[in-house]
């Protein structure tokens, strides 16, 4: 079965999110929106808010509307990046080894109000998983006493799934996609992390996830993230590669 | 809150008349890219060379802070980031961070917010929860953590209010009483309660008073908030103006190629900005 790299992690996402009730969608996160689009072809109720949505934004207080239904715990599930994310979940959007970074957005109101939050970058490389990153934006784990709502759920990337462990503050590395390795994947992370003896492989999407995504989901990605429904589903409409290499 | 200006609107002519009107060293409060942002003022601040200005990000700053920051005219920038988007990181406000040029506060969106709500309402602080932790807090000059005095060993921290000197965004309408129209993009109108001089630049005049119309009244700032407007058709070219255009997505990504390199950037200012093309 020929799939691209991009529809996987889509998948991936989908069965994360479960059974929120609302999703919000920060900027330039087309990997996350796919994913919710897919879940909510069969789930109708699901809500999904796009910040960046240009023409019918879901806010009509402005920008600060996100962080007030965080607040109020209306956010089921949100997604965060990091320039480095380390093995205790901490996520740095500021800067690392003199690069600046754009900075760290709302995340460090977020990863406490949402409900859960995935963390998702698709560079999985020492650079970027670090042992502990050079600046917390948003810490993984607060100790007691420290209201918090939610926090990591999980860390997807481009060649595996981790399950956050909170009781131990720890990553548990949960399946490799198609075409990475287990062994490699210590070499091309830079935190230490838990693993089962045998570590399963990332599922493939089904033939009916496809259908989906290339069907009804494309459609509506495409109205926001014009560049990616191109590149996924037309531009290499002919070339989808069976792993993600 | 004891200079704040009489309530009666200026209309001056154009983009630079305001520019002319926002004093070197001014702390001003800007949205981000997606959102109304006086472009057309942004250009005339760089013709007028000027000087020292502190930048808000109004939680974020994009195109028009890495334009300023670009030219010389910023000293420092409080936001929660500078980022071009789609077209990537913002090239200038890079560069000046990466050479330690340019002072920068870093902060998180919803205590900007937070902040500016403070003033809104004349209260020293506003409290909000998350935040602790972060590198931020130890980072940032205005932030302190208290115990909420209503309940025992909970550790929240405060925003301490934010007081722009100046508030400068665009809007679809301005009226002939002052009033500006910016539907939606609620948080402009915070940072206009919050600020001491709010200068607007507006797409088109509407003849009247829109406070007398109940459909428009709600997405209204009224003039009491309002020091000047001035016109400037297609003034928030190249970012938008929702319903009216888009953003310029091949103007924006043409700046961050030509910006990655001070010469490049150079190039953009004759073309774009010393020449005052027309949108």
């Amino acid at each position: 079965m020929n799939y691209a790299k991009e529809e996987l992690l889509a998948c991936v996402i989908a069965r994360l999110i479960g059974d929120a009730r609302h999703v919000a969608i920060g900027a330039a996160s087309p990997i996350p929106a796919t994913g919710a689009f897919l879940l909510k072809q069969g789930n109708p109720s699901l809500r999904i808010s796009l910040l960046q949505k240009r023409s019918g934004n879901p806010f009509t207080t402005g920008s600060r509307e996100l962080f007030d239904l965080a607040g109020q715990g209306r956010i089921d599930v949100f997604f965060l990046g990091g320039a480095q994310i380390d093995g205790e979940a901490n996520i740095n959007l500021v800067e690392a080894e003199g690069k600046r970074f754009p900075g760290s957005f709302g995340s460090a109101f977020m990863y406490f109000s949402a409900g859960k939050t995935i963390l998702f970058r698709e560079e999985h490389s020492p650079r970027v998983l670090v042992e502990k990153v050079d600046f917390v934006s948003a810490p993984g784990w607060s100790p007691p006493g420290v209201e918090r709502r939610g926090g990591p759920a999980a860390l997807l990337t481009g060649k595996a799934l981790f399950r956050w462990r909170a009781e131990k503050r720890r990553f548990l590395l949960e399946s490799v996609h198609p075409g990475s390795g287990a062994e490699d994947l210590r070499e091309v992370t830079g935190f230490d992390y838990d693993a089962p003896a045998q570590v399963p492989e990332t599922a493939a999407p089904t033939e009916a996830e496809l259908g989906l995504l290339r069907g009804s989901v494309a459609g509506v990605i495409a109205e926001n993230y014009p560049e990616f429904a191109r590149r996924v589903w037309v531009a290499s409409r002919s070339n989808h590669s069976g792993a993600a290499s | 809150m004891s200079a704040l200006p009489s309530n009666a609107t200026a209309f001056l002519q154009d983009a630079d008349a305001v520019a002319a009107a926002i004093p070197d060293g001014s702390s001003i409060g800007l949205p981000p890219d997606y959102s109304l942002v006086a472009m057309a003022v942004v250009r005339a601040l760089v013709r007028r060379k000027a000087k020292h200005l502190k930048l808000l990000g109004v939680p974020v700053l994009g195109l028009c802070a890495d334009i300023l920051i670009g030219a010389g005219c910023v000293r420092e920038v409080e936001t929660s980031a500078v980022t071009l988007g789609e077209a990537g990181l913002a090239p200038r406000f890079t560069a000046a961070a990466e050479k330690g040029a340019l002072k920068i506060i870093d902060a998180t969106c919803p205590m900007v917010h937070s902040g500016l709500q403070a003033t809104e309402k004349g209260v020293p602080f506003m409290p909000l929860r998350g935040v602790l932790g972060s590198d931020l807090v130890k980072h940032h000059p205005d932030w302190k953590t208290i115990e909420n005095p209503y309940a025992k060993g909970d550790p929240i921290i405060l925003a301490k209010a934010i007081v722009p000197d100046v508030a400068l965004f665009h809007a679809r309408w301005a009226d002939e009483a002052g009033n500006v129209w910016v539907g939606r993009r609620q948080e402009l109108a915070t940072l206009a309660h919050a600020s001491k001089a709010c200068y607007v630049t507006y797409e088109e005049l509407k003849p009247g008073d829109m406070l007398e119309d109940e459909i428009l009244a709600p997405g209204c700032i009224s003039s009491v908030y309002v020091t000047a407007v001035a016109p400037a058709p297609r003034g928030a070219w190249p970012l938008g103006v929702l319903g009216v255009y888009g953003i310029d997505d091949a103007h924006v990504m043409q700046y961050a190629k030509l910006a990655k390199t001070a010469e490049g950037f150079r190039q953009y200012l004759d073309e774009f900005v010393l020449k005052r093309v027309a949108a």
